[in-house]
């Protein structure tokens, strides 16, 4: 049976983090997180990390594989070659807490700022699929943050006090381009959510498992809002007024 | 004596899924303080992992469903076990639900003319389940999520509740550790609602996360609850079976509910030769009429066809697919062929997205091109703790469950989509169960030093010992024992010598020792853990022993036929002097009124 070779973060905020190497057997088909679990149950049990549905559904497993943020359950092992060490940390944009185990609470913080779903008390229910098809790509995000581990803002700059990052631009555009929803969110991204940091590199949307357009149909649409919210009242006004969320 | 933080709160909710948000949305709605603590970060409960859809008889596509009919269904489906309350409160009150699922902001996929879309699953007359695509679980848990982070509920993520504490019989909180530094925690509560999910973990092929190791079971029986119906645990028909690291994966039941055709390896729609006598009137009988169905559904037309018998129960898929395999008709890799590949690839990928990008990226099929290669996997419990329909509450005051912890609501066996419905109707119902006995609570209950002490020593064990068994070699002997003893057959003399290993594994459990510190320690949280997998899995081998007769998924080679008599009790298990006690309890009855129903469906089926 061939064997992998990895080389996996291992430590906590006090003491010096370093790479300790494993060596795993491959089967077929097998992903980086089974190789993960084979050194927690044979190996060593200590080796802390996230996890739970496997199927890239639940977004817990985010490391850096190589360097690359992605999802452990989706990252084949057969794509590395035959005796590459493979590398995987932690994500770098939030505070570890041990091994591949960060601090994610910042995100958590922001989606409480978010003013929740509001619809018209008048509201039918009735709405067609195509005028929903836009925010249930939105609704896809399985919070993984993968973007807001890439994105500049966050990762280079640490503005943590006054960015709030792709993944609640996405959750924000979910509610306000509900065809149901009466709310304005917009003045509240622009001034607390620091949406015009964004300087649309795409970095958010290349990483997204769930390839969600987040720079080009949530962001960009949303940094239209706010030029119209701003500079052109009279375009707010009728897109409110016509629904044309 | 331990070091611990104190917090209190009226309601503590222990789980974060469906039922329990629920269950703190509707504590905290009714005006008393309420703690959600889950044992991961919020938002990745295995509700998650839902896929079809929710059963709501809002007969939007199918005008002729409504809720008696969705309770027929379910009592047919569990094969007349369930507790009659739960099925008709969750078939009457799953349409509400679901509309303030709607109101709160879920965006479920939508009819032509702009209503909730329904599709088929297997036991359900009519089209009734409500989704959005194959992620109707992520849908319902942020939807909850959202809604609750609005509410002021306090959030404890990353946290195990390990023992709940009582001041005499009463409930008066629980203990548990904090996974990120293993600090100790206790919540005075006067009412606890358990929504912990189930025990997959105990099996080596599951479709279950890790959380799944039946914490709130055992803790429930620790307490003094009592379970019921444990011996029955459903496989679900189609999990992946390639390549082996994904093996058990979900492949959700939509499939077949757009259309999935189950075949052998000599191409034969296998499924009409296992349809039961009973039943057999409800679906197609041949492929003819199985194909007009589809084509109907793909039109969204009404149509006379019958539905193919790949919607079958659960229970019966899953058998079908073991025997067929068993009888060397299986697939290269030991399982069946599903087969979607025939309808047109944009249709499937719209409705199916996740199927088609998980067998994608982690099996190399394309299934809008190639079959896909599927067999049974531990699923979901349908046993738990027996519970009060109305209000959720268990027989140990201010102790409530909701969700798949709890039992009685889906009998024998659980139809696809009915546990959605289950999450929201019972999570609401316990949450408001739960205010109304801690409203009526006096202010200060005590909790003894004694039971937190306890507590904190049983964890602390396995840090001191040296040299004992490895938690992570002790599962996969307990995995090995249920997949062996307690899988889909049983019989006498291997239930028996499976009790044996099990109590074996219960002395080794107490030599299990572990290396490291508390700081996010896996290996540390799975010692505890490994406690309450035991617990379940003895509870359903000795469940599984006691009811000879076949019924829903409980599958016995030595008495194959379902015996009426035995549709007269729930089995019930709890502690007595620390050792598992096993009683026959009278099943309620149903009244007469609900009882004609199923007159009036017979006469309709003739």
């Amino acid at each position: 049976m061939r064997e992998a070779i990895l080389k996996v973060f291992r430590g906590t905020p006090v003491e010096a983090g370093k790479f300790i190497t494993y060596k795993v057997p491959v089967e077929e088909g097998m992903v980086v997180l089974d190789a993960i679990h084979y050194i927690q149950g044979y190996l060593d049990p200590e080796l802390s990390v996230r996890w739970n549905c496997k199927a890239a559904k639940c977004g817990s497993c985010s490391a850096e594989v190589n360097g690359d943020p992605s999802l452990m359950c989706k990252t084949r092992m057969d794509q590395f070659a035959e005796g590459e060490e493979i590398t995987i940390e932690p994500i770098k944009t939030f505070p570890l807490i041990k091994d591949l185990v960060t601090d994610v609470s910042f995100n958590y913080e922001v989606n409480k700022q978010i003013p929740p779903f509001c619809p018209a008390d008048d509201a039918t229910w009735i709405f067609k699929q195509e005028d929903i098809d836009r925010v249930q790509e939105f609704r896809k995000c399985i919070e993984c943050f993968l973007c807001q581990d890439v994105c500049h803002v966050l990762r280079d700059h640490e503005r943590k006090d006054a960015f709030w990052g792709p993944r609640f631009f996405v959750r924000s555009a979910g509610v306000e381009m509900h065809p149901l929803d009466c709310g304005n969110r917009i003045p509240l991204l622009e001034e607390q959510g620091g949406l015009g940091f964004c300087n649309i590199t795409k970095c958010c949307t290349e990483v997204c498992p769930e390839e969600i357009h987040i720079t080009d149909n949530a962001i960009i649409a949303l940094k239209e809002r706010v030029v119209d919210e701003y500079h052109d009242p009279l375009a707010a006004l009728l897109r409110r007024v016509f629904k044309g969320k | 004596m331990a070091n611990y933080e104190i917090h209190e709160y009226d309601v503590l909710v222990v789980g974060a899924g469906g039922a329990g948000l629920r269950a703190a949305i509707e504590a905290s709605a009714q005006g008393v303080s309420v703690a959600l603590v889950c044992k991961s970060l919020l938002g990745k409960a295995h509700t998650v992992m839902a896929e079809g859809g929710i059963a709501a008889a809002l007969s939007n596509v199918d005008q002729q469903d409504n809720w008696e009919t969705h309770f027929c269904d379910t009592i047919s489906g569990g094969k007349h076990l369930n507790n009659w309350r739960m099925a008709q409160l969750h078939a009457q009150e799953s349409p509400e639900r679901v509309r303030e699922l709607e109101r709160w902001g879920a965006v479920f996929d939508r009819t032509s003319d702009g209503q909730i879309l329904q599709r088929a699953f297997g036991g359900h007359k009519w089209k009734r389940l409500c989704h959005v695509g194959d992620r109707t679980g992520l849908e319902m848990i942020r939807t909850l999520q959202d809604r609750g982070v609005h509410q002021g509920i306090s959030v404890y993520m990353e946290c195990t509740i390990t023992r709940l504490l009582k001041d005499g019989e009463k409930i008066a909180g629980a203990f548990g550790y904090f996974r990120q530094d293993g600090r100790y925690v206790v919540f005075k509560a006067k009412a606890v609602v358990l929504a912990t999910g189930g025990a997959g973990r105990s099996y080596p092929v599951t479709s279950n996360s890790w959380e799944y190791t039946g914490d709130g079971h055992a803790l429930a029986y620790e307490a003094g609850a009592d379970l019921i119906d444990m011996e029955f645990v459903q496989f679900h028909p189609t999990g992946m079976v390639w390549p082996p690291g994904v093996r058990g994966l979900l492949v959700t039941e939509g499939v077949r509910g757009e259309g999935g055709l189950l075949r052998n390896n000599a191409g034969e729609r296998f499924m009409f030769r296992y349809l039961p006598e009973s039943t057999r009137k409800d679906y197609a009988e041949n492929e003819e009429e199985s194909k007009r169905w589809v084509d109907a559904v793909l039109k969204g037309a009404k149509t006379e066809a019958r539905r193919p018998p790949e919607l079958s129960t659960r229970d019966n898929v899953a058998r079908a697919i073991y025997l067929e395999v068993k009888e060397g008709k299986g697939t290269p890799h030991g399982g069946v062929f599903l087969d979607i590949s025939y309808l047109n690839s944009e249709r499937v990928k719209k409705k199916l997205p996740s199927m088609y990008q998980q067998f994608k990226d982690l099996a190399d099929v394309d299934i809008t091109k190639q079959p896909m290669e599927v067999g049974p996997t531990m699923h979901y419990m349908m046993g738990g703790v027996r519970v009060d329909a109305d209000t959720a509450a268990t027989r140990v005051p201010g102790l409530f469950a909701a969700g798949e912890v709890s039992g009685g609501m889906h009998g024998a066996n659980r139809l696809g989509g009915n546990s959605l419905s289950d999450l929201i109707v019972f999570g609401r119902r316990a949450g408001a169960g739960a205010a109304e006995y801690a409203a009526g609570q006096e202010d200060r209950l005590q909790v003894s030093e004694d039971q937190i002490n306890a507590a904190a020593e049983e964890l602390e064990a396995p840090l001191t010992k040296k040299g004992g068994s490895s938690p992570y070699e002790l599962q996969r002997s307990l995995q090995e024992i249920m997949g062996e003893h307690v899988g889909i057959f049983r019989e006498d003399a291997v239930l028996a010598a499976g009790i044996a290993k099990l109590e074996e594994i219960k002395e080794e459990l107490k030599t299990v020792s572990i290396s490291g510190s508390k700081l996010y320690n896996p290996g540390w949280h799975l010692c505890r853990d490994l406690k309450n997998m035991i617990i379940c899995s003895e509870a359903i081998a000795r469940s599984a022993l006691a009811r000879t007769e076949s019924r829903g998924a409980h599958s016995r080679l030595d008495y194959p036929d379902t015996d009426p008599e035995q549709a007269k009790f729930n089995i019930a298990i709890s502690r007595l002097d620390g050792v598992m006690k096993l009683e026959k309890t009278p099943r309620p009855e149903m009244p007469a009124d609900l009882k004609k129903l199923f007159e009036k469906k017979e006469q309709t089926n003739a």
